[in-house]
């Protein structure tokens, strides 16, 4: 019995933290590569509407285009919707020019697939989203993904 | 000179270093995968050809008002009754298509006034333009997801079999298609078809009128 005692006495050892930074390197490898800047600020105020038919959208061949109200830093464009591509507000007859640009920059086995990705408030008038997509269908970009947020469904 | 021996560089405050980094990284993170409604334009047409004259029995009207009211064959409807509205006109059956088949699958009531056939049923919405977007995507939401019930169901009676687990076989199967998109998988793609053509997705935006 004693033999056991006399182990037990001992002090406990201080746990040691030489693998501490590997374990904190490895998390912080795994945030860098799940990591996405953003690359365009937000000009307008975007909260997006709630769908639960939603699929998901594959980011490879997708354009994205914002459109809502100027958000208040930006109150000196007015309060009525505009239409921002990338890092700047465009106008309604700028929108092909822009689609062209962007299927231009993208890989070419994906150029005939590309999705135009429509973030929009959802205070937005609708008349705006038709007008839009009378631009897409004009330059010739057909297929239209309205991103939502995802809905729980009852 | 005497050869001295490198004195060991202190990895104490590495641990500090990764930390600060890590946290960082974790504050700009945001994963995120965008979802939506994916749904076609219909491309322009120059051509001056004269569209097909549709019976009204066969067109499901849908019209947002400028205060975001549903007016749904010319009757106001919330929009919690509007899925079982469209899923009740499309799987109708009330008639033949246009190869004179009549609808073996549908459930429908058969009425003699509404759709003939899921080939044939068309609904057309329209919209004000003062209409908010958000109610515009809570009515195409609703439309789409009257498709979708319907394929699921036409699913469910067809492939049950080889998905016996699957709760939505549909689903399952458009899973199954995303995950195997590199190896093109026929049997997989027909039955897809098949079950989409089932239930064909005629879904027709009128243009707004400008005022």
């Amino acid at each position: 019995m004693s033999k056991f005692r006399n182990k037990e006495k001992g002090e406990m050892p201080a746990i040691s933290t030489a693998s501490l930074p590997d374990i904190v390197f490895m998390l912080l490898f795994f945030f860098m590569v799940a990591t996405v800047m953003r690359d365009s600020s937000l000009m307008i105020e975007n909260r997006l509407p709630s769908a639960d038919q939603v699929e998901k959208l594959q980011k490879d061949r997708t354009i994205f285009i914002y459109a809502g109200k100027p958000s208040a830093e930006f109150s000196q464009f007015g309060d009525e919707p505009r239409i921002q591509y990338n890092d700047a507000f465009i106008n309604l007859e700028d929108l092909q020019a822009a689609i062209y640009q962007g299927i231009g920059e993208m890989n070419e086995e994906l150029q005939s697939k590309v999705v135009v990705g429509l973030k929009v408030d959802k205070k937005t008038n609708a008349g705006l989203v038709s007008d839009i997509k009378e631009e897409l269908r004009k330059a010739n970009a057909l297929k239209v993904m309205y991103i939502a947020n995802t809905k729980k469904v009852e | 000179m005497a050869k001295r021996s490198a004195p060991e560089v202190n990895a104490g405050s590495m641990a500090d270093i990764a930390f600060l980094l890590l946290i960082f990284f974790l504050v700009t993170t945001t994963i995120e995968k965008d979802k939506g409604l994916l749904r076609s334009l219909p491309p322009i047409d120059d051509t001056e050809v004269v569209p097909p004259i549709i019976k009204q029995k066969n067109l499901f009207t849908v019209l947002i008002g400028r205060d975001s009211q549903l007016l749904v064959e010319d009757e106001l409807m919330g929009l919690k009754n509007l899925r079982q509205a469209a899923i009740e006109f499309l799987d109708n059956g009330g008639g033949t298509n246009p190869e004179g088949e009549s609808c073996d699958y549908c459930k429908g009531k058969r009425n003699e006034s509404s759709s003939d056939h899921p080939d044939k049923a068309i609904i057309s919405m329209k919209f004000d333009r003062e209409a908010s977007y958000e109610k515009y995507m809570d009515v195409q939401n609703e439309l789409v997801a009257a498709y979708n019930i319907l394929r699921e169901r036409e699913a469910t009676r067809l492939y049950k079999q080889y998905y016996p687990d699957a709760d939505k076989v549909f689903t399952a199967m458009l899973d199954q298609k995303e995950k195997n998109q590199y190896s093109k998988d026929e049997v997989l793609n027909e039955r897809i078809e098949t079950v989409k053509k089932l239930f064909p997705m005629k879904l027709s935006e009128a243009e707004p009128d400008k005022n």
